[in-house]
């Protein structure tokens, strides 16, 4: 495990900010999880208290921000133990932002009405499954800090940009449908966009935790699989 | 060293609640002894050793506390005492993991590494258990407001799980605390199950029926005094009430199937009677869709222990498929092969078309209610979205198995496996 200070408070402070990260990361995990769930029974109570839930997160940043700053200050780090600091204030952004992205899709609940196609939920679903389930996973690595098993995370992410790029086409296809279809589309298109957004935070969370461990940047390979930059639907391409 | 630190420690502490207990009593010993010395002017020896009885008196263990010691006294002439924690832990069937005052894991039974991947020993219970509830949790029983507390805990993620968790001291002072999950993801997985059902099925019925309340809404405004119009409403109503009925039928034989699911059909089917007569009864939509049957089948008398009606219903489902949606192929070909591999003989009938195909991520779940590959297609070729759902459950029924195997632009293969025994 890890070494012991001369200074026990300074273990006491170290281990208040990987508590409090996992407090702020178990937070984010389950606002989402209402948050989709809120989205898909329409479900506008429950979306209300994901939004008001955010409060935790952002005052959880704060909290950690203050309390590295007065570790630096105090300790000086060296190390592992300034690489565990600067990693919980990235850490703990990253999560907060998670929890703006669920916050945003608790929001579109109002302007969804629920009348769209089962399948576009279940797609939804399966993608928030996907990049809950990749968090999960980091997280769960932060706390036993194995990141030999870290690779996973680059998969699940082609699986999470590979099912965003069918969604996208799928829900382009409703709105050409019937117009009347595009509001409701379009706020669903966000909130795709934004559980897509949330796996790349937890990529970011994976990459940060790689550092903190070893002390090297995660290998540099990282192939772009989110192709709807180039989807378009027959007879939308405009002539050249 | 450190656990007789924590000994000493702990016995200490419980001397220092003896003396906050007693202390009024003390005061007021104290007071009285000095009262007599300064009245009686008795000497300084034995006012000294007379405030050290009071105090010593007062550290004495209280009777709770005695109580508690006789327990103690009792386990161990049981011989509970020698017993170890691990051997007790490991006994425990649901999870158990037994942590210290800082959260960090001591150890865990084999149930608790088995339903919670990533454990190791002085690894942090609170960074593995985030959910607000487990904070909230560890932080009650560890901050020593409550000795022991109960949460329903749910990990949603990678398969749902419930858990009622306990969480409680050990012994007296021994600065350790347990988690115990209970598992109720099962009775909660069920309740879920019927819930959706209900929803799936509500939604199939509720589609046909809007669409014939509109064309009535029609037939009494605008289309009025419109003939042509008018019949081709009442067709489309009478297609829609068609499949409603359809449903309805498939919900019945499905709810039938799932009421006697463990009872095993015993009687001998002549399965290449049966067969042959699912091929004849669909002869007409078959030549309907343009597609020729042609059948591959082995010599000799071949029957399998089962019942013919629910078998013929397996093979009129899946041959219909075939027929639907491989119409572009032409052809279906619907082939017998006895499998004598030696752990599993039986029958493998093989129906296959060369349609479009099954793209793989559907595969897994086309035996599920109500899920379609294609649902415009499934919609106009009158599919009620829970054949394969029925072809399962008879199949389950009768011990026997469904392999699909499909390529995207070659058709697909649906091979039911059945024992000869």
């Amino acid at each position: 495990m890890q070494s012991v200070h001369t200074v026990s408070a300074y273990d006491e402070e170290l281990k208040f900010l990987s508590k409090r990260i996992a407090a702020m990361g178990g937070h984010a995990e389950r606002m989402v999880e209402q948050a989709v769930a809120a989205l898909v029974n329409v479900d506008h109570g429950l979306a209300q208290k994901v939004i008001q839930d955010d409060v935790v997160l952002d005052e959880g940043q704060r909290e950690i921000d203050d309390k590295a700053i007065i570790i630096i200050a105090r300790r000086q780090p060296m190390a592992t133990d300034l690489r565990e600091i600067v990693g919980a204030i990235r850490i703990s952004a990253d999560i907060e932002r998670v929890g703006d992205l669920g916050k945003n899709v608790a929001k579109r609940v109002a302007s969804v009405d629920g009348r769209q196609p089962n399948s576009l939920f279940r797609g939804i679903e399966a993608l928030a499954n996907l990049a809950l389930t990749q968090l999960k996973e980091v997280l769960d690595v932060y706390a036993s800090r194995s990141v030999e098993r870290i690779g996973f995370v680059r998969d699940r992410d082609d699986q999470i940009d590979a099912m965003y790029t069918s969604l996208f086409r799928e829900l382009l296809t409703y709105m050409m449908e019937d117009p009347r279809n595009i509001t409701p589309c379009t706020h669903l298109l966000f909130c795709a966009k934004n559980i897509e957004r949330i796996g790349d935070h937890a990529t970011n969370i994976a990459e940060t935790i790689y550092y903190i461990v070893t002390g090297d940047q995660m290998p540099a390979e990282r192939p772009k699989g989110d192709k709807t930059d180039k989807v378009v639907l027959p007879g939308t391409v405009p002539a050249k | 060293m450190a656990e007789t630190g924590a000994g000493q420690d702990s016995r200490g502490r419980a001397l220092a609640a003896r003396l906050r207990r007693n202390r009024w009593l003390l005061a007021a010993g104290f007071v009285a002894v000095i009262a007599v010395y300064s009245f009686a002017g008795a000497s300084v020896y034995v006012l000294l050793p007379a405030l050290a009885l009071l105090v010593a008196t007062a550290m004495l263990p209280a009777d709770a506390e005695r109580r508690s010691t006789d327990a103690g006294a009792a386990i161990e002439a049981s011989g509970l005492q020698r017993l170890s924690g691990e051997y007790l832990a490991a006994a425990v069937a649901d999870p158990l993991i037994i942590f210290d005052h800082s959260a960090a894991m001591v150890h865990a039974n084999a149930a608790a590494f088995a339903a919670f991947g990533g454990l190791a020993p002085g690894m942090s219970l609170a960074l593995k258990f985030r959910a607000p509830e487990m904070q909230a949790l560890l932080d009650g029983i560890l901050s020593g407001e409550v000795a022991a507390d109960v949460v329903d805990y749910t990990e949603k993620l990678p398969v749902e799980r419930t858990y009622r968790v306990s969480a409680s001291t050990v012994g007296h002072a021994t600065g350790l605390y347990v988690l115990v999950f209970k598992d109720q993801s099962e009775a909660r997985r069920i309740d879920r199950m019927r819930a959706d059902f209900i929803a799936n099925a509500s939604h199939e019925l509720r589609t046909p029926l809007a669409s014939i309340a509109g064309f009535i809404e029609t037939l009494r405004g605008p289309a009025r005094n419109d003939p042509a119009a008018r019949d081709q409403f009442l067709q489309i109503m009478q297609n829609q009430t068609g499949r409603m009925a359809r449903l309805i039928d498939d919900l019945l034989s499905l709810s039938r199937l799932e009421m006697k699911p463990y009872l095993r059909p015993g009687t001998a089917v002549d399965l290449r009677q049966t067969i042959d007569s699912v091929i004849d009864s669909l002869g007409p939509l078959a030549s309907e869709n343009g597609i020729v049957i042609e059948r591959d089948f082995i010599d000799g008398p071949i029957s399998v222990p089962g019942d013919r009606d629910e078998l013929f219903q397996v093979f009129e489902n899946l041959l219909e498929n075939a027929c639907k949606y491989g119409q572009s192929g032409g052809r279906v070909t619907v082939s017998m092969a006895r499998v004598d591999d030696g752990q599993d003989p039986g029958i493998d009938v093989t129906i296959r078309d060369y349609g479009p195909g099954i793209a793989e991520e559907h595969i897994p779940r086309i035996t599920e209610r109500f899920y379609r590959v294609d649902v415009e297609n499934s919609r106009t070729q009158k599919g009620t979205g829970l054949g394969l759902s029925i072809v399962k459950h008879i199949l389950t029924r009768h011990n026997a198995r469904l392999s699909i195997k499909s390529e995207v632009g070659k058709g697909a293969a649906f091979t039911v496996h059945l024992p000869a025994r």
